[in-house]
């Protein structure tokens, strides 16, 4: 009880803080809108192709923003150093990382929510599905929980905006892969039974990444 | 009568820390009394800080212990970190948030009720900004918050790593004032400073320490301004 209380603090306060400033839902929803009108006008609106290309597309639409969203997670701890007053506070650095986790998830989330009908309107498809929503969901949860110990280890270094991307896109391939596969099949409306093994996939993977991250991210942390 | 006097509030017991192949500390030994005011005082690099980061539990020593109000910080973090309150010259608060927000985050943190976010700011005589965005506060204004924010839990030691960064006079002497009891108990201090002058106000025992040891302490009683100096210079080779 008390790991979630102090969880949802961590959440609440980064909710608070992105609520004022937009700095993270601003940028990224700019950069999602401006990507899924160059993809649209870049290839065309034959259904056919629009079925070929779009799962791809809406992943490395998602796979950037998440990353420019994550980018500024960590960002925010590091000034005024605030990073060091949740180490000195009586938490787990299990209950920093589910904290800033929770957070990061919410803002892909909200940033999913709005992109996803626009994408819908733009391509001519049907892209509010179940099957859809479920793949976009699992993937996010994957991506955040390997994004966030990323985002925490990138931003001690200089170059940070260059480190996260570098570090972290090559570990997150197979997941985005599996979500491409996923959606291909979503979008053609083929049954769950034949998305079912890209979403077991997914699914291995944000269990992988959530237990992995959990446990190293102490480390990751400290100096 | 304190009935903590005579217990050990901190106890460093040989205590290296390395940055990948660099000896930060070298064997740092120091035992502090429950109520006591020690001042620690050295040159830059000396290790000051990474000691003080290490009884945070900010930083984990190489090798040796550190036991803190009967804790030791690598198997009872959390404990130790409910006992002590941490001021640095960087704030530790959110920008985006007012100053009643960031209480209010930190409060749930260390889980102590509403009421002591009124308190701790009237300590610091910060309850008419409260609901002032920290990034709209001049440095010593956000400066007194952060020594809010490390009193909300009432800690009975106070590690401090030079905390009148940006402060006035008379948001100095109320500093000390909050720092210096809890309810009539006094807490225990461990400040680091440049000032000598200042640390002689304030200290009951004076460390120096140089290229990661502790090569000189005295009880305050026992030497004058003239004295101080002395010995930082001899002993650091640093010239004032």
């Amino acid at each position: 009880m008390n790991f979630w209380r102090k969880t949802f603090a961590i959440t609440r306060k980064d909710v608070i803080s992105e609520f004022r400033s937009r700095e993270i839902i601003i940028s990224v929803l700019v950069f999602v809108l401006l990507v899924i009108v160059i993809f649209n006008f870049a290839f065309g609106s034959t259904e056919e192709v629009m079925k070929l290309t779009a799962p791809g597309m809406l992943w490395v639409t998602f796979a950037f923003a998440g990353v420019l969203s994550l980018n500024r997670s960590f960002i925010m701890e590091r000034e005024e150093n605030c990073i060091e007053g949740l180490m000195v506070a009586p938490v787990s650095r299990e209950i920093i990382y589910a904290g800033k986790m929770l957070g990061s998830l919410i803002f892909m989330l909200v940033i999913e929510v709005v992109a996803l009908p626009i994408f819908a309107f733009l391509f001519n498809l049907d892209v509010l599905t179940l099957p859809l929503i479920v793949t976009t969901l699992l993937t996010t949860i994957g991506f955040v929980a390997c994004g966030t110990l990323f985002s925490a280890l990138a931003v001690k270094t200089k170059a940070r905006e260059l480190v996260l991307p570098i570090l972290f896109l090559p570990i997150i391939v197979p997941i985005i892969i599996s979500a491409v596969e996923a959606s291909a099949l979503s979008l053609s409306g083929k049954s769950w039974s034949e998305m079912a093994s890209w979403l077991q996939i997914i699914g291995a993977f944000d269990v992988i990444f959530l237990v992995v991250s959990f446990w190293v991210f102490n480390f990751v942390i400290e100096e | 009568m304190d009935s903590t006097a005579g217990k050990l509030a901190i106890e460093v017991r040989n205590v290296k820390k390395s940055f990948d192949e660099r000896l930060v500390l070298k064997g740092i030994d120091l035992a502090v009394q429950s109520g006591e005011s020690v001042v620690i005082f050295g040159p830059n690099g000396a290790g000051k800080t990474t000691l003080i980061k290490i009884l945070s539990t900010i930083v984990t020593p190489t090798s040796g212990n550190v036991v803190i109000d009967g804790y030791d910080i690598k198997r009872q973090p959390d404990k130790v970190r409910q006992r002590i309150g941490v001021v640095s010259h960087n704030t530790f608060l959110y920008n985006n948030l007012t100053g009643y927000e960031n209480l209010d985050f930190y409060r749930r943190l260390y889980d102590v009720p509403k009421d002591r976010i009124n308190a701790v700011s009237e300590m610091v005589g910060m309850q008419t900004r409260l609901h002032d965005r920290i990034s709209n506060l001049s440095r010593g204004m956000q400066q007194r918050f952060a020594i809010a924010r490390a009193l909300l839990a009432n800690p009975h030691i106070m590690l401090l790593d030079e905390p009148e960064t940006g402060l006035d006079q008379q948001a100095i002497s109320l500093l000390w004032n909050a720092f210096r009891s809890d309810n009539g108990v006094k807490r225990t201090l461990v400040l680091i400073s440049h000032n000598l002058e200042r640390g002689l106000e304030i200290a009951d025992r004076l460390i120096i320490i140089s290229r990661g040891k502790v090569v000189y302490q005295i009880a305050r009683h026992s030497i004058d301004l003239a004295g101080l100096k002395e010995a930082y210079q001899s002993n650091t080779k640093v010239t004032l």
